[in-house]
C-alpha cells in the first residue's frame, strides 16, 4: 500500500482539533500516527508551527514514545505482548514464530509495506495469555504452532509475496 | 418495563476478544425471534474477571453462570433455559476437583472468597448507561459529599478509613490530599490528576475497572477534587487500552449531561471538569513527575523529589495523584464510612485489593480480595492451584519494582509491609505465578530486559547499570557464567537502588535480589551449565524419544526442516538445525520429545 502524501492542511487541522495546546502534543502526534502510520518530518515541522513550540521538542516526544515511529509502518501492525504473564506463556517463541513467518525482525516492517512486527509490554488481558494483537484484533493462547495460521488471515486481501504458504 | 430475567453478556476485554459481542448479537437475535425481547433483557457488562473462561454469560436474577459460550450454544440456552425454565448443565463451569458442575456464580470458588469494594458493581451494570451506574446507587455518596459534608470532614473520613494508595506506594490517600490542601498555591489553583497509565506488565485491575464501571472513577474523582479544592482534573491513560478510553469518554459525556460534571456540580455551585490524555507507550510516565511532565507536552522524564508534587505539581501547582483503583474506593467510603472500611483488613493495610490473577495458575482473571489474605488462598483456593498439573515454584508480585515468592512464603498475608518485608511489594496488584516451566534467572533477565528499555535515560546509575545487571544475566542464562558474576550483580544491585532518581531504578534490582535470595540454586545450576526448566536456549537440548508414534506433527511444525522421518516411524532431530522454538515440543501429544 503507497505510503499517504503529508498534507499540511490536515496536520493543521489535527493541531486545531486539539486547540493548538501544548499540552496536547502528545495526543496530536498520536492523530498524526493514526492517519500516517508514522510521524512525518514535514508533520513535525507543522505542528511546531502552529503550537509554537521548537521542532527539537516534538522529536523528542516523537522519539521518547514507543506508540510513535519515525518511519513509516507496515498496513497490519502485528505486536506480540512480552508483559510478564505472556512471557511466562511462551511469548518469546511467539516473537520469534511471527519474525520467522513475516521474514523481519522486531520493529522492522515487510518490504511490501504490509506487516510491522512489534513487542508491546502487557496488553491488560493477561489471562489470555499469550496474547498477539493484529491492528485492533486481540488474539489469545497464541502457540508457536499457530502463528502461520494466525498471520495467513491478514496476507489474505493481496497474494502474499513473501515467506511460504503454510501447512495447517 | 419490568423485564422477567437479565441476560448479563460479558464484554471485557477477555470476552471480547473471544468474541463475545457476537454472542450477544446472536442471543439478541434469537430472543427476538422467539418474541422474549419483552421479558428478558440482554446487558452488555464490563469485565467479571473470570476471563480465562470466556465468553461468561450470567442470568439474573437467578446468577446462574455460563462459561465459554459459543453462537452455536445460543438456541439451546435460549429453549432449555428461557423457555423450559432448565438451566443448561453443560455450559455451566466445573471446579477443577468437582466432579459436578456449579450453577451459581457465587458458590464458584473463584467468586465465592471474593470480596467486592472497588469492583463493586463487576458485571451487574452496563458500563456505558450511567443510568445502570445510578440505579445501583452511584453517585449518591457525591451527593452526600457535596451537600452535607465540609472539604475538610471529607479528608478526615479518608485519613479514617486508612485508605492507601493502590497504585503502587502505598501512601495514605487521606494524608496526601490533606498536605495538598495546605500546600500554598498562590492563586489557589489545584489539579487532582488519576493515574490509569498501568504500566506493570502483567497487571489489568485499572483496565476492568475502567472499562467495566468508569462512573465509580470518575465520582471518587470528583469527591477528591471538591476535598482539596480542584476544579481541572486530569485522567492519563494507556493508548494500549482503547475499549477504557471510549467508556471513559462516554461516561464523561454522560456525567455532565446529569449535571455531575462540569459547571455548578448538583447545583452546589462546585466545578470541575476532567480532561484525558492518552499515554503513548512509556512504563516511566506512571511515575508522578514523569506523568505530569507528558501531561504538560514534555518527555515523560521523573525529576527528583525533594519538593513533592502534592506541592510543586502540575504546572507547578499543588497536585493530587491517585490511582485508579484509589478513586473507586473513594464513593463507598463516603457512603458506607471509614469504620466500615477499616473494619477490612489488617492493622495497616485497610480494605481490599484488587489483584490481576495471571501466568500458570488455573483461572487466570481478576479478583478483589480483602487484605490480608494468603498467598495461598489466593493462588490455590481462588485460583485453582497451578495450570495443567504443574508445580508452583514462585509467585512474582509488585511488577517489574517487585519481587519472586518461594513456596515456603506461601501463607505470607498480603499487604503493603509484609510484602515489602519479604523482598517484594503490593505494587499495582499484578500476581503472576510461576511453575517449573519458568526459569528464575530467565524471568529476573526478562525484567531488567523491560527496565533497561523503559529506563527514561536521565540518570546514570538507572540507565546504565540495568544495562550492567543485563549484561551479566544474559551471560548466566548463556551459560556462561562465573561465580564471580553473582558477587557483581549484587554490588551493582544495591548501588542502583541507592543511587537512582526515582522509584524506577530505585525498586529494579527487587526481581533479581529476590531471585538470589530465594532461587540462589537455579543461579548456581546455570554457572554448570544446566537451565533446571529447560528455559534457557543455549543451555537445552530437544530429542525425540522412543514414545514417538510416528504422527508427524511435529515434522510439520519445525520451521527448519530439523525434524526427520516419515510416518508411522520414530523421528528425530538434526541438532545442527534446531533452532530450539519448542515447536516441537509443543505439538507431541505423546511425550516424546524432550528437553533438557
Ligand atoms: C516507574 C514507575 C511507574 C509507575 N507506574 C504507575 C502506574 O502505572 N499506575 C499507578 O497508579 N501508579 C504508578 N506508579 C506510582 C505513581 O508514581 C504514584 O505513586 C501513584 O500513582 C499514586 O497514586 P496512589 O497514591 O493512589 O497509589 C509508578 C511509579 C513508578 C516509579
Ligand atoms: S502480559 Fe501479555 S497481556 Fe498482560
Amino acid at each position: 500500500m503507497a505510503i499517504k502524501e503529508v498534507s499540511e492542511e490536515k496536520v493543521r487541522e489535527i493541531a486545531r482539533r486539539w486547540g493548538g495546546r501544548e499540552g496536547f502534543l502528545v495526543e496530536m502526534l498520536q492523530d498524526v500516527q493514526t492517519e500516517y502510520r508514522y510521524i512525518p518530518e514535514a508533520a513535525i515541522r507543522t505542528l511546531s508551527k502552529e503550537v509554537g513550540v521548537p521542532v527539537g521538542q516534538i522529536y523528542h516526544l516523537a522519539t521518547f514514545f514507543k506508540r510513535f515511529s519515525l518511519k513509516p509502518r507496515g498496513e497490519h501492525v502485528v505486536s506480540v505482548c512480552t508483559g510478564t504473564a505472556c512471557h511466562v506463556k511462551g511469548a518469546p517463541r511467539v516473537l520469534d514464530a511471527c519474525a520467522r513467518e513475516l521474514g523481519i525482525g522486531v520493529g522492522e516492517t515487510t518490504r511490501d509495506g504490509k506487516f510491522t512486527l512489534e513487542e508491546v509490554r502487557c496488553l491488560g488481558c493477561c489471562g489470555l495469555a499469550a496474547v498477539v494483537t493484529v491492528n485492533d484484533d486481540i488474539h489469545g493462547h497464541v502457540t508457536t504452532s499457530k502463528v502461520p495460521r494466525l498471520l495467513k488471515r491478514y496476507k489474505g486481501t493481496e497474494k502474499a509475496s513473501h515467506g511460504e504458504a503454510d501447512d495447517q | 418495563m419490568p423485564y422477567r430475567l437479565h441476560m448479563m453478556v460479558c464484554a471485557g476485554t477477555g470476552c471480547v476478544s473471544n468474541r463475545s459481542l457476537e454472542l450477544r448479537d446472536a442471543l439478541s437475535a434469537e430472543l427476538a425471534r422467539r418474541g422474549l425481547d419483552k421479558e428478558i433483557e440482554i446487558v452488555t457488562t464490563g469485565c467479571n474477571g473470570f476471563c480465562g473462561v470466556g465468553p461468561i454469560l450470567l442470568v439474573q436474577p437467578d446468577g446462574i453462570f455460563y462459561q465459554k459460550v459459543q453462537v452455536k450454544d445460543v438456541p439451546l440456552l435460549v429453549e432449555e433455559h428461557l423457555v423450559k425454565g432448565r438451566p443448561v448443565k453443560s455450559l455451566m463451569f466445573t471446579p477443577p476437583e468437582a466432579k459436578e458442575p456449579v450453577p451459581r456464580m457465587r458458590d464458584i470458588p473463584f467468586f465465592g472468597k471474593q470480596m467486592l469494594v472497588a469492583l463493586r458493581n463487576r458485571g451487574m451494570i452496563d458500563p456505558e448507561k450511567i443510568e445502570d451506574y445510578i440505579a445501583r446507587g452511584g453517585y449518591q455518596a457525591l451527593a452526600k459529599a457535596l451537600t452535607t459534608m465540609t472539604p475538610k470532614q471529607i479528608i478526615e473520613e479518608i485519613k479514617a478509613s486508612g485508605l492507601r494508595g493502590r497504585g503502587g506506594g502505598g501512601f495514605p490517600t487521606g494524608i496526601k490530599w490533606e498536605t495538598c490542601v495546605h500546600a500554598h498555591s498562590e492563586d489557589g489553583v489545584r489539579y487532582l490528576v488519576c493515574n490509569a497509565d498501568e504500566g506493570d506488565p502483567g497487571a489489568f485491575m485499572d483496565r476492568s475497572i475502567i472499562e467495566g464501571d468508569p462512573h465509580s472513577v470518575i465520582e471518587g474523582m470528583v469527591i477528591g477534587a471538591y476535598a482539596i479544592g480542584a476544579h481541572q482534573g486530569y485522567i492519563y491513560v494507556r493508548h494500549e487500552y482503547p475499549l477504557a478510553l471510549k467508556r471513559f469518554m462516554i461516561a464523561l459525556d454522560q456525567a455532565r449531561e446529569y449535571g455531575l460534571l462540569g459547571k455548578d456540580i448538583l447545583g452546589t455551585g462546585f466545578d470541575f471538569d476532567i480532561e484525558v490524555h492518552r499515554g503513548a507507550g512509556a512504563f516511566v510516565c506512571g511515575e508522578s513527575t514523569a506523568l505530569m511532565a507528558s501531561i504538560e507536552g514534555r518527555v515523560g522524564e521523573p525529576r527528583a523529589k525533594y519538593i513533592h508534587t502534592v506541592e510543586v505539581g502540575l504546572y507547578n501547582k499543588p497536585t493530587v495523584l491517585n490511582n485508579v483503583e484509589t478513586f473507586a474506593n473513594v464513593p463507598v467510603i463516603i457512603e458506607r464510612g471509614a469504620k466500615w472500611f477499616a473494619s477490612i483488613g489488617t492493622e495497616h493495610s485497610k480494605g481490599t485489593k484488587v489483584f490481576s490473577l495471571a501466568g500458570r495458575v488455573k483461572n487466570t482473571g481478576l479478583v478483589e480480595v480483602p487484605m490480608g489474605l494468603s498467598l495461598r488462598e489466593l493462588i490455590f483456593d481462588i485460583g485453582g492451584g497451578i495450570a495443567d498439573n504443574g508445580k508452583f515454584k514462585a509467585v512474582q508480585t509488585g511488577g517489574p519494582s517487585g519481587g519472586f515468592l518461594p513456596e515456603d512464603l506461601l501463607d505470607l498475608p498480603v499487604d503493603y509491609e509484609k510484602l515489602y518485608e519479604a523482598g517484594s511489594m503490593m505494587g499495582s496488584g499484578g500476581v503472576v505465578v510461576m511453575d517449573h516451566t519458568s526459569c528464575m534467572v530467565d524471568v529476573a533477565r526478562f525484567f531488567v530486559d523491560f527496565l533497561q528499555s523503559e529506563s527514561c535515560g536521565k540518570c546514570t546509575p538507572c540507565r546504565e547499570g540495568i544495562k550492567a545487571m543485563h549484561g551479566i544475566l544474559s551471560r548466566i542464562c548463556d551459560g556462561k557464567g562465573s561465580e564471580a558474576d553473582l558477587a557483581t550483580l549484587e554490588e551493582l544491585c544495591s548501588v542502583v537502588a541507592d543511587t537512582s532518581l526515582c522509584a524506577l531504578g530505585g525498586s529494579a534490582p527487587n526481581p533479581v535480589l529476590t531471585s538470589l535470595r530465594y532461587f540462589r540454586s537455579e543461579y548456581e545450576a546455570h554457572l554448570q551449565g544446566k537451565c533446571p526448566a529447560g528455559v534457557c536456549r543455549a543451555l537445552i537440548t530437544f530429542r525425540i524419544n522412543d514414545k514417538c508414534t510416528g504422527c508427524h506433527l511435529c515434522f510439520k511444525a519445525c520451521p527448519t526442516s530439523a525434524v526427520l522421518g516419515e510416518p508411522k516411524q520414530m523421528h528425530s532431530i538434526i541438532q545442527g538445525k534446531c533452532i530450539k522454538c519448542g515447536a516441537c515440543y509443543d505439538v507431541c501429544k505423546f511425550e516424546a520429545v524432550t528437553k533438557e
